[in-house]
């Protein structure tokens, strides 16, 4: 009898979760997809069709329009809203921040999992202590600082920020790829006569490409996607917003319409959507090795 | 080839602490291990001349400013030490805003880690076993932790428009709502649940609701990575001795599941109550989510107050580390004992 009972409940349990399931799998797909798709289907509307069926989840072929883009990406001296010039910008920041913080990190991701250096205990520990820090704190200061120094204003300022805020995560997913090349390969490097500069340059270096790419597009994705920093520093000037602070100050507006700035969101998020793409595999692994085995 | 390198290095390391020749060892410049320090310095520094210019320097100042009556226009001709007073926390301290803020951090950053992170764990256990179309679900399920948050802040403030929203257009069409529902600028909205009357924070929840959205990807990729790591054996075993479903999942996958779970919970706790982007993105900090990271914001760049600013920063870093001490403190060991 309680054997039966017991049995039941198993199967019962397992038909319930099989199909509660698919129902998770159905609602994580919508959640996920449905707010990309709503956000690409407003930006090739015209703004009176939005308005007039807030609710229609498709764009009929006669409401169907780029002039949102066009719109959007055209320069303020020809009625646009400038964001070729944002995108510029951006661009520059973020290439300017991963190559920095590559530069840096590299080769303190190296001595951190290689060589035993003074403090090199603790040094680890001392990096991801930035991040336990509200970046409204170092905002603050930096501001002042920035200021007085005349980079308020400037791209550059912008991007030192950036390596900063980018340095740590990226030794640490750099540290946890360099840790698993073997130790006697370098040996071999050092017995061939190599030195130390060398055996990275040509040895380490091409071992550790695929993580180094990894880590590069996570640091251009951060610093794509940031907004604070950009805000504080950037606000007063509109020839050097980034294509994220554009968009954030031109929506607080209502002179714009809200399908052209869709179309905005759109060329803000497609740059990162599609790299995130291209090394999906990479970065997910570059991220949670490690994670697995705690 | 393959017996040289690993011998090589072990008599370079053994050498030099033999004494035979002391006279060459004079002449040898530098030990290995102290060649190691040194290399090792050297590649630290770039990094370590980064932080310590961009973020110690600025935190200890920051430190310096909160004890100062400092305001934006007369920072410039202002040396690093002067004028101390304790001006700023007392007014701080003293005002009803500043305690409301941070309670109001507080909701919202447990409630934004604790969805998160169930989120993220449903989210890993149905995705666990494979089945056509997984690895596009997997990526598609990071869109919203990849896209910048001005963009989907953006979507989100449109679909939740009274005016031109999706989601008011259609809750009138199927649930019968009367009027629309302004989700991101009501502080308090009154729902009737058999026959009674209750206000909920509904702005504060909306922004809740946009964390965890946006941050279930993060707990799903980590809780996925470890649930994959986890011996078959184990749930074979179970399944043998007649567990089922939930007692597989209570007795066998959340032990193992725990630690990464903790950590996630700590690192999600300490990065939603530092945030500020999303709550000034979709509500400016009105309608009852003025959290206290926006309000250090208002100050700096309203009131033009850098003391004041500065002390609050510096209080929401100071309470957030006394939280973090007594998680150590009562739950660090025994997640560690669980491990």
């Amino acid at each position: 009898m309680t054997r039966k009972a017991a049995l039941s409940r198993a199967q019962f349990e397992e038909r319930f979760f099989g199909v509660l399931r698919w129902f998770v799998i159905a609602f994580l797909a919508v959640i996920t997809v449905l707010p990309f798709y709503y956000m690409v289907l407003l930006s090739v509307k015209p703004i009176d069709a939005l308005l007039l069926d807030p609710g229609s989840l498709w764009v009929s072929a006669k409401d169907f329009t780029v002039s949102t883009y066009r719109d959007v990406l055209r320069s303020t001296d020809s009625g646009g809203q400038g964001f070729v010039k944002f995108l510029l910008n951006s661009a520059l920041v973020s290439l300017g921040t991963v190559l920095l913080t590559l530069l840096a990190a590299v080769p303190g991701a190296y001595a951190i999992s290689r060589l035993k250096f003074f403090g090199h205990r603790q040094v680890s520990a001392l990096f991801l202590a930035v991040y336990m820090f509200p970046a409204t704190l170092l905002a603050v200061p930096l501001f002042v600082i920035f200021a007085k120094m005349g980079l308020s204003s400037s791209l550059v300022g912008l991007a030192i920020v950036y390596v900063a805020q980018t340095v740590p995560v990226s030794i640490y997913m750099l540290r946890n790829y360099l840790v698993t090349i073997p130790y006697s390969i370098e040996e071999a490097a050092a017995i061939d006569g190599c030195t130390r500069l060398q055996t990275v340059r040509k040895v380490i270096l091409p071992l550790a490409l695929p993580s180094i790419m990894a880590t590069g597009l996570y640091v251009f994705m951060i610093a794509w996607n940031e907004f604070l920093f950009a805000l504080l520093f950037l606000a007063a000037e509109p020839g050097k917003w980034t294509v994220s602070l554009g968009l954030a100050q031109l929506s607080n507006g209502i002179e714009v319409p809200k399908t052209i700035l869709m179309a905005g969101s759109v060329v803000l998020t497609i740059p990162v959507v599609l790299l995130f793409f291209a090394a999906e595999r990479l970065l997910t692994e570059g991220l949670t090795s490690g994670a697995d085995k705690s | 080839m393959t017996t040289a390198p690993p011998g090589a290095p072990q008599r370079r390391a053994t050498s030099p602490r033999s004494t035979d020749r002391p006279a060459h060892r004079r002449g040898r410049p530098m030990t290995a291990s102290r060649r190691a320090n040194r290399a090792g310095l050297a590649f630290v520094s770039p990094t370590f001349l980064v932080v310590l210019v961009v973020v110690i320097l600025p935190i200890l100042w920051t430190v310096l400013l909160a004890f100062q009556d400092a305001k934006l226009v007369d920072i410039q001709g202002m040396g690093l030490f002067g004028n101390w007073s304790l001006d700023n926390f007392a007014q701080i301290f003293g005002s009803a805003g500043f305690w409301s803020s941070l309670g109001t951090t507080l909701i919202y950053t447990a409630g934004a880690t604790a969805g998160s992170v169930v989120l993220g764990l449903i989210a890993a256990l149905a995705l666990r076993k494979p089945f056509r179309g997984r690895g596009l679900l997997r990526a598609a399920m990071l869109l919203p932790y990849v896209a910048p948050v001005v963009a989907v802040a953006f979507v989100w403030e449109v679909a939740l428009s009274p005016q031109y929203g999706v989601v008011n257009d259609w809750g009138r069409r199927l649930f019968g709502w009367d009027d629309p529902i302004a989700f991101l600028s009501t502080r308090e909205y009154e729902v009737s649940l058999l026959g009674m009357h209750f206000d909920i924070p509904l702005a504060l929840l909306t922004v809740i609701a946009f964390e965890c959205w946006r941050y279930f990807p993060f707990a799903f990729l980590f809780i996925l990575a470890r649930l994959q790591a986890v011996p078959h054996g184990l749930e074979e075993a179970a399944l043998v001795d007649g567990a089922t479903h939930t007692q597989r999942f209570r007795y066998v996958l959340l032990p193992q599941l725990m630690p990464v779970i903790a950590l996630l919970c700590v690192l999600r706790f300490i990065l939603t109550f530092n945030k500020f982007d999303d709550v000034y993105l979709l509500t400016g900090g009105g309608a009852g989510t003025d959290i206290a990271a926006v309000r250090v914001y208002d100050f700096l760049t309203a009131r033009y107050d850098v003391g004041a600013a500065a002390a609050q920063a510096l209080v929401l870093a100071v309470s957030l580390m006394i939280l973090l001490g007594f998680y150590f403190k009562f739950f660090g060991n025994k997640v560690q004992e669980e491990s």
